[in-house]
Order: structure tokens, then C-alpha cells, then sequence
């Protein structure tokens, strides 16, 4: 399995990684150029919060999709953009953050800790960052040498509570019955159920190879 | 405590302003003979009541439209800048249009507000079905600067141009058992494209009690900046009820109906625990996504280009005007 077929060796290039970062940053690029031209509108906070907060949501589903990439295709070499994927849904998540902090809140720390205990939907998205960053702080290598693979996993499986956290974050943002953060849950609960079906798959062969061992 | 209740009109809008335009328009209609028109018209429209004081008050839209200033809803005395047209018509919550706050500018030119016309029923002496340009009298507008303050935490100086609605409402007579007015926007999806999602429970529903709506700052709101309402801004009338969270001032509005039971309103069905029937502004009153104890001033900028971030006020400001509607009501509970 994971044999590197055709399309692998763009995927395994040299010119990929970069192509990958100019595409992940593309939607800052453009933010930068909407400012320029003037076209945040009234409430310029307003307008990169939610900008910036649907790139981190992407991002985090982007790099989610990843590992089912590889078990559906085969394509191995995919996994060498999960980090950085995972890292850009961090970028933009803490953009999310520091346009709230910063561009709405003019850094008043009170209100903003009073907001974060009080305010669900603003609990769940700072709980959604925190494990970012946590992820994020401990993404080198160095760290995974550091913890032990075993432990490392442990924790990076925390990005599946914030793939949960973050459409929920969303779906109690928006006011009224709105289609839009739906539709990232109902992506984060196929790439969740992805993986449930894959760990299932896996119990019941590693079941049947010890039952057959033991006959 | 004492409310004192200030007259609507000090003076006369003749008396200050020389309306030559306004009178020429009348000549040049006389001189047509189309003075006649009013013998013309169905018996309802003529009986006096929201009757044709003179020729169509509404210009079409984008032309200039004018109105009595108010001697103290006026940007002098609130010592605020009003924000300017291009905001106040380009950042808009108007869920028939879309949920972002562009998508009502950019999506609003579906809506056809000529003819118009509103149904009004229920506990009324004068139940019917009035054009809008015969329910709104031209002699009755005035202009008045009003703190806008949507639940989101943000807020606007609008200068709306607008009748007091207890002014309709008297002409209409309601009955005893009026006791709330109960409002509903256009619902055709042709139009409202929005409509086509379920974001809400369509058509857009709103209500006040009578003595909100017969409050003299309570307006049947027909124009901003000194033209008629752009479409985005809820065209041809909307209700504006300062005191309360900018949803409670309902766009659009094709039926008002008299009743003796609190009506439902959109939000409060879509999220009663969030959004109650008065939602009036109160900085105490926290709601679960916002805090409500400061806003932000949309088209007051600081030097970053921002907007600046203020106190909330009770009741908005309007708290002499209005704080003696909600005498002994407890508006934690009430809210």
C-alpha cells in the first residue's frame, strides 16, 4: 500500500512546498489587497474577523482531509502538507483572535476575559484555539522526539475536539437558522467518521489476525 | 417620577421652512387640475382619514425628500455626527437580502415599492387597505437625528425623515381592545431573495405594545439623509423605535394589525431566551452573545480608522421619554 503512483511525484517535487505556502497565503494576500483598496466596508473588524475566521475553519478541514486523502487514494506523499496545513489553520485562527483582541475589542483584557467565561460561542472558539496552539507549539519534530511519539499522538488527537468546537463556534455565532456553518460541521463529521470507520476497519483485522494466531 | 410629554410640533413646517419647491409643486398640480384627483378617489382613502392631504408626498427614490426639523432630535442637540449616507446604506442587517451586511445593498434592488400598499386590521375603527403614499401625509414628516443601537453591539446617528406613528395610528382608531400593534414586512421571495432560506420565520414579524407605538418618538420612517429610504434600509416604510434594538424597527412593512394579545415577533420565535418582545437597549441587560454595556459607533471613526467605542446608554438615551412606559415592570424579566 501508499506506493507513490504518478501524480506523487509533483507531490514529492521540490517546487510543491512552496507552491502550497503561496496558496495557503493567498487569502491573506487578498485581505491585504481588500484594505488597500478600501473595501472592508463600515466595520472593518467585523469584516476581517469573519474573513479571517472562515479561512481557519477551512484550513482546519483542509488539513483534516488529509490522512483520509491518503487512505482513499493511496497518495502518501500527501501527508508531507499536513503540518503545514494544520499550521496555516493556526495562522489564520490566531488572525481570527488578534482582529477580535485588537480591531474590536481595543485590547480591553476585562471585557474580553468576561467574554470568554460568559459567552459560549466565544468559550468553545477559545477553547478551539488553545488546542491550536497547543498543537502549533509542539508541531517541530524536536517536540515529537521530545514527548515520545506515543504521547505526542495522544495530544494532536486533540484536533479532533477542535474540529468539532469550531463548526459549533460558527453555527452559535450566526443569528437565525443559517445553512453556511452546517455545512463545514457536516464536513468535519464525514473526516471525523472517516476515521471512526478506519479505527474500526483496523480492530476488527488486528481482532481477526490475533484469532487466527490463536488457532 | 414625571414624564413630561413634549408637543410633536412646535411649530409648523410652514412656518419655518419656505418650502418653495413644495408649493410650487402644489401650483403646477392645481394648474393641471389635478386637484380633482381627490373627488376621484375611493370613499376610504377621502374620509378623512390617513386621506390625501395634497398630492403624493414620495419623490422617487435617490430624489430629495424633506421633512419638519425636529427642535430636539436633531444632530446639534445629540452633538453627534450623523453617519454618513453611504454607510447608512451599505451596512445593513436585512436578513430578505442575505446575512452578510452587504448583501442588502447590493441584492435590494428586486424590491418594487411603487405601488405599495398596507393592510391594516384588527381592533381599528378604519380597517382597510391604504396606499402608502395616502397613509403617510407630506405635511406630517419630520426630520429626526435618532441613536440607532442594533443588538450586535454596534450603533449609528441615522437622521431619519419620518411621521410620529401615533399620528396614523389616532386617524386609524383604534379600539379598546387594541392593546398591541403587530407588524409584518413583504413576504415575496421573487423580491426577497433572501426569503428563500429559512434564516427566520417568514414573513418578518414584529410588535409593540399601543403606548410604545403611540410614543411620540415611535416613527413610521420613510426617508434618510434627506431622500426616500433606500430599498436596503426598508423601503417605502419602516418603523423606527429608538429606544429598542434596531430589530424591533421592522422594514417593509405591508400589515399592521390591532390586537388585544402580545403578537409574536420573528426573533423571540427563533430564539426567545436571546431576543424578547420589548428588547429594549439596556447596558445592564447582558445578552448571552453580546455585552450589551458598550456599542460601537458605525461612521464615528477614531484615528486608526476605526469605530470608537462607547458607553450604552439605558433606553438608548430615551430613558425621560420612554422610562416611564416600563414603570414597576421588572426589565431584567422583561427584557
Amino acid at each position: 500500500m501508499n506506493k507513490d503512483t504518478r501524480p506523487a511525484s509533483f507531490l514529492t517535487s521540490a517546487a510543491a512546498k512552496p507552491l502550497v505556502h503561496a496558496a495557503c497565503l493567498a487569502p491573506l494576500v487578498w485581505l491585504v489587497w481588500l484594505g488597500v483598496d478600501g473595501r472592508f466596508g463600515p466595520n472593518p473588524a467585523e469584516f476581517i474577523n469573519r474573513y479571517t475566521g472562515d479561512w481557519a475553519i477551512r484550513f482546519l478541514l483542509i488539513a483534516l482531509a488529509v490522512t483520509p486523502l491518503r487512505g482513499i487514494t493511496g497518495l502518501a506523499a500527501v501527508m508531507r502538507f499536513r503540518r503545514m496545513l494544520g499550521l496555516y489553520a493556526f495562522f489564520y485562527a490566531l488572525l481570527h483572535v488578534t482582529s477580535y483582541v485588537a480591531l474590536d475589542q481595543y485590547f480591553a483584557w476585562a471585557a474580553i476575559w468576561r467574554d470568554i467565561l460568559k459567552r459560549n460561542y466565544i468559550t468553545v472558539g477559545m477553547l478551539a484555539l488553545t488546542i491550536l496552539t497547543a498543537l502549533a507549539v509542539t508541531s517541530p519534530k524536536a517536540m515529537v522526539k521530545r514527548m515520545g511519539g506515543r504521547n505526542w499522538q495522544r495530544l494532536h488527537r486533540l484536533v479532533y475536539v477542535a474540529a468539532v468546537a469550531t463548526p459549533i463556534h460558527f453555527f452559535m455565532m450566526r443569528k437565525g437558522f443559517q445553512i453556511e456553518p452546517l455545512i463545514y460541521g457536516a464536513v468535519a463529521g464525514l473526516l471525523l467518521a472517516w476515521r471512526a470507520g478506519a479505527w474500526i476497519r483496523a480492530r476488527a483485522q488486528g481482532r481477526a489476525r490475533a484469532a487466527a494466531r490463536a488457532a | 417620577m414625571i414624564i413630561r410629554q413634549r408637543p410633536l410640533h412646535r411649530i409648523r413646517s410652514c412656518e419655518i421652512t419656505p418650502k418653495a419647491a413644495f408649493d410650487d409643486r402644489r401650483r403646477v398640480l392645481r394648474a393641471l387640475g389635478l386637484g380633482g384627483l381627490a373627488a376621484t378617489m375611493p370613499a376610504a382613502l377621502t374620509m378623512g382619514l390617513p386621506g390625501r392631504a395634497d398630492a403624493a408626498w414620495r419623490p422617487t427614490q435617490g430624489k430629495a425628500l424633506s421633512g419638519t426639523p425636529h427642535p430636539r432630535y436633531n444632530a446639534k442637540v445629540l452633538g453627534e455626527d450623523p453617519a454618513p449616507l453611504e454607510v447608512v446604506g451599505s451596512y445593513n442587517n436585512f436578513y430578505e437580502f442575505g446575512t452578510g451586511k452587504g448583501d442588502p445593498a447590493e441584492n435590494a434592488g428586486s424590491l418594487k415599492t411603487t405601488p405599495w400598499t398596507i393592510k391594516v386590521e384588527g381592533a381599528v375603527e378604519k380597517p382597510g387597505t391604504y396606499d402608502v403614499d395616502d397613509l403617510i401625509r407630506a405635511d406630517d414628516i419630520e426630520d429626526r437625528v435618532y441613536r440607532f443601537r442594533c443588538v450586535e453591539a454596534w450603533s449609528m446617528v441615522v437622521p431619519w425623515l419620518g411621521v410620529p406613528l401615533a399620528k396614523i395610528i389616532r386617524r386609524l382608531g383604534p379600539t379598546s381592545k387594541a392593546r398591541y400593534v403587530y407588524f409584518e414586512t413583504l413576504f415575496d421571495p421573487d423580491q426577497m431573495p433572501g426569503q428563500r432560506r429559512p434564516v427566520l420565520e417568514w414573513p418578518y414579524k414584529e410588535g409593540l405594545r399601543l403606548d410604545e407605538a403611540m410614543n411620540p418618538l415611535t416613527l413610521f420612517a420613510v426617508g434618510v439623509h434627506g431622500q426616500v429610504l433606500p430599498n436596503q434600509n426598508g423601503a417605502p416604510v419602516r418603523l423606527i423605535v429608538p429606544w429598542k434594538y434596531g430589530f424591533k424597527s421592522i422594514k417593509s412593512i405591508v400589515l399592521m394589525r390591532f390586537v388585544e394579545q402580545q403578537p409574536p415577533t420573528s426573533w423571540s420565535v427563533a430564539n426567545g431566551r436571546e431576543y424578547g418582545f420589548y428588547s429594549n437597549v439596556n447596558p445592564d441587560v447582558s445578552h448571552p452573545r453580546w455585552s450589551q454595556a458598550t456599542e460601537k459607533k458605525i461612521g464615528q471613526n477614531n484615528i486608526f480608522g476605526l469605530p470608537i467605542r462607547q458607553p450604552t446608554l439605558m433606553f438608548n438615551g430615551y430613558e425621560e421619554e420612554v422610562a416611564g412606559l416600563y414603570a414597576g415592570m421588572d426589565l431584567k424579566k422583561f427584557y
